[in-house]
């Protein structure tokens, strides 16, 4: 099972909040997705107010809510929204998000650094989001991260998983659970994420700006756990040239005592 | 500094593009200024269609099914410039007012109490009655009450506005009106406004001064409509590649009735107007397009989703306007189109099948000592 910070997820798929034609839709799209961590974007919610119509919508019971830093520009900013939140919810739990371009919202690798070596001191349980360098992610690792969380391709974009020479690395160095976040955009692409070896994914626009956010909640859950079955039952090699499904060469083998 | 290209050369650029570039401005990638101009060309008109779809597509993607809401608050309506379409202008004989502090706080808190967390304030330009002291002292009162405070005031430098971003102002709005140079001095009679090259280096002392998000627009009703646009366009780009960590959102303000004489001196139809926002769409995938309340109901509810992405709700655009329900029409800077409460916008934005958000933003980003 999912281990992040000694919590256990059964479910290996994330969720974002944003986007959504409203915080019924959100809700239903979180049950249907059985997911069990929800991040959602501490500029969108007044976590002192408990009539807070996203909050309201959430059953912070049923999952984990991991507030994010969406916005922040640097990493002052991120660590000063991580303390608000905290002060408000109670709870140590953070997607950091440092993004200082407002267009491609690609994160800032100095300023994530930066933050997550001063919230890991400061007793958060820090995921960063980042780019899919496999250096940074193992020195976000040593600074402390709970999990590291490369984007597949520039949020919101539902391109798919660009980057999967550079996830596979991460993948492979990784002490630490890495979950595939941003430009997930279709059940095949997480699928595709868990066969790699991800530990999770996190999505969002592809959920909610779909025809029907609640289904494609739940094809989403699906995929991911085929990918991660498949990564589990070990996937073949892939091969650029044709080869026979029943190879015959393969008697061969157990007649020769030394290969068999 | 940015240099504001010939403004002739623009009308002429868009009149001479073809169904062809077009065509090719709605496929293409990336569209360029070159594809801006073909998109609010004449020749784009039997295309609107298709535009419309495009501009939908790209705004869902990027901003999903959401549209912000805000409320602009009237500080003072004291202006020391001429300007021939403004309803504050010197000339006018109105009721001029400047609200205290105290007022200016009662007014937001009322928009407070209504649901609005964004919230714009608004005066006329007149550095004795509104100066950077005022609205620090007033973001000082707000910051901490709403998720985010932005203004439209007269230009300041970049220290004043750097002290404004101190004290909690997140985005400041500043349109040229019109980028026509000579149609600017024609329009704006004196006062410090009449400064064309002054008010077209604004925004980038806005960016500079580290503010999130800057707002350009003209007036549409000065000059050539698609023009503007282009002029526009141009200014983004330039915008966009010096300071690449700011924000931008656009607005095109349609000239309202107001006191004074004036009759807009190009009409602008609703056409025109739709046309100039999925074109400017279809250029920039990521800027904001605001749409106030000049525009009216019906209109603004078939842009829903098509484009705009922040439309203002339950304005009133004189100071003191809101704790003052039977207040003086003559104060206003203008009449606007859509009457509704916000709860009437919202449940309007709900039916077609997007979240009305009232915040999308944080006091605790910027304010470093709570």
């Amino acid at each position: 099972m999912l281990s992040i910070a000694g919590t256990e997820f059964k479910s290996r798929l994330f969720l974002g909040t944003g986007k959504f034609s409203s915080s019924s839709v959100m809700a239903d799209s979180i049950a249907a997705s059985e997911c069990q961590m929800v991040t959602v974007a501490l500029r969108r919610v007044n976590l002192d107010n408990p009539e807070d119509d996203i909050m309201k919508a959430l059953s912070t019971h049923e999952y984990i809510f991991l507030p994010n830093t969406s916005g922040a520009r640097n990493a002052n900013e991120a660590i000063r929204l991580a303390h608000l939140a905290r002060a408000a919810s109670g709870s140590s739990w953070l997607k950091l998000e440092v993004t200082p371009d407002p267009r491609t919202l690609l994160p800032d690798p100095v300023e994530t650094l930066l933050a997550t070596e001063k919230l890991v001191k400061d007793g958060f349980i820090v995921l960063p989001y980042m780019n899919a360098d496999p250096i940074l992610a193992l020195k976000l690792q040593d600074a402390g991260a709970a999990a590291v969380m490369p984007l597949g391709s520039p949020i919101g974009t539902n391109q798919g998983v660009l980057t999967d020479s550079m996830i596979e690395i991460i993948i492979e160095q990784a002490r630490v659970p890495v979950v595939v976040d941003a430009g997930i955009g279709a059940p095949s692409h997480a699928a595709y994420a868990m066969e790699m070896g991800a530990d999770a994914v996190l999505v969002n626009t592809a959920i909610s700006i779909a025809g029907d956010p609640v289904a494609m909640a739940a094809a989403f859950a699906k995929a991911v756990e085929a990918g991660r079955t498949a990564f589990v039952a070990g996937m073949g090699q892939r091969s650029k040239q044709a080869s026979a499904s029943s190879p015959v060469d393969g008697k061969l083998s157990s007649d020769l005592g030394f290969l068999a | 500094m940015f240099q504001s290209p010939d403004y002739k050369q623009l009308g002429k650029q868009i009149r001479c593009s073809t169904p062809a570039d077009v065509k090719h401005a709605l496929i293409t990638k990336r569209p360029d200024l070159n594809d801006l101009a073909a998109l609010i060309s004449p020749a784009a008109e039997p295309y609107l269609q298709q535009m419309a779809a495009r501009s939908s597509e790209i705004t869902l993607a990027r901003f999903g099914k959401t549209t912000q809401l805000y409320a602009p608050v009237y500080l003072s309506n004291y202006c020391t410039n001429r300007c021939v379409y403004c309803g504050f202008s010197a000339d006018n004989l109105i009721k001029r007012k400047c609200l205290t502090l105290e007022e200016a706080e009662k007014e937001a808190m009322i928009l407070h109490d209504r649901g609005f967390q964004h919230i714009l304030l608004v005066s006329g330009e007149a550095e004795n009655a509104v100066d950077v002291e005022y609205m620090e002292a007033i973001a000082l009162r707000l910051r901490d009450k709403f998720a985010a405070v932005s203004i439209e005031i007269q230009p300041m430098s970049t220290e004043h506005y750097h002290r404004l971003f101190l004290a909690g102002i997140t985005a400041v709005a500043v349109y040229q009106e019109t980028y026509d140079r000579d149609l600017y001095k024609k329009v704006h009679l004196s006062g410090k406004k009449s400064d064309f090259d002054y008010r077209l280096e604004t925004p980038a002392r806005v960016a500079e001064a580290g503010m999130r998000e800057v707002g350009i627009g003209a007036l549409l009703g000065l000059g050539d409509w698609r023009a503007e646009g282009l002029a526009i366009g141009h200014h983004l780009h330039w915008l966009r590649k010096k300071f690449w960590s700011t924000a931008f959102t656009v607005s095109f303000p349609r000239m309202r009735p107001a006191t004074g004489e004036f009759e807009p001196l190009e009409r602008v139809s609703e056409r025109n107007l739709s046309q100039l926002i999925f074109a400017l769409r279809l250029f920039d995938q990521d800027v904001g397009l605001i749409v106030s309340t000049r525009e009216e109901a019906r209109y603004r509810d078939g842009m829903l989703g098509l484009g705009p992405t922040r439309y203002s709700a339950g304005s009133c655009t004189a100071p003191g306007g809101y704790g003052d329900s039977d207040g003086d029409v003559d104060a206003e800077q203008f009449s606007v189109g859509d009457h509704r409460s916000l709860d009437e916008v919202s449940t309007m934005i709900r039916e077609k099948g997007f979240d009305p958000v009232c915040k999308d933003w944080d006091c605790g980003f910027q304010i470093a000592d709570i």
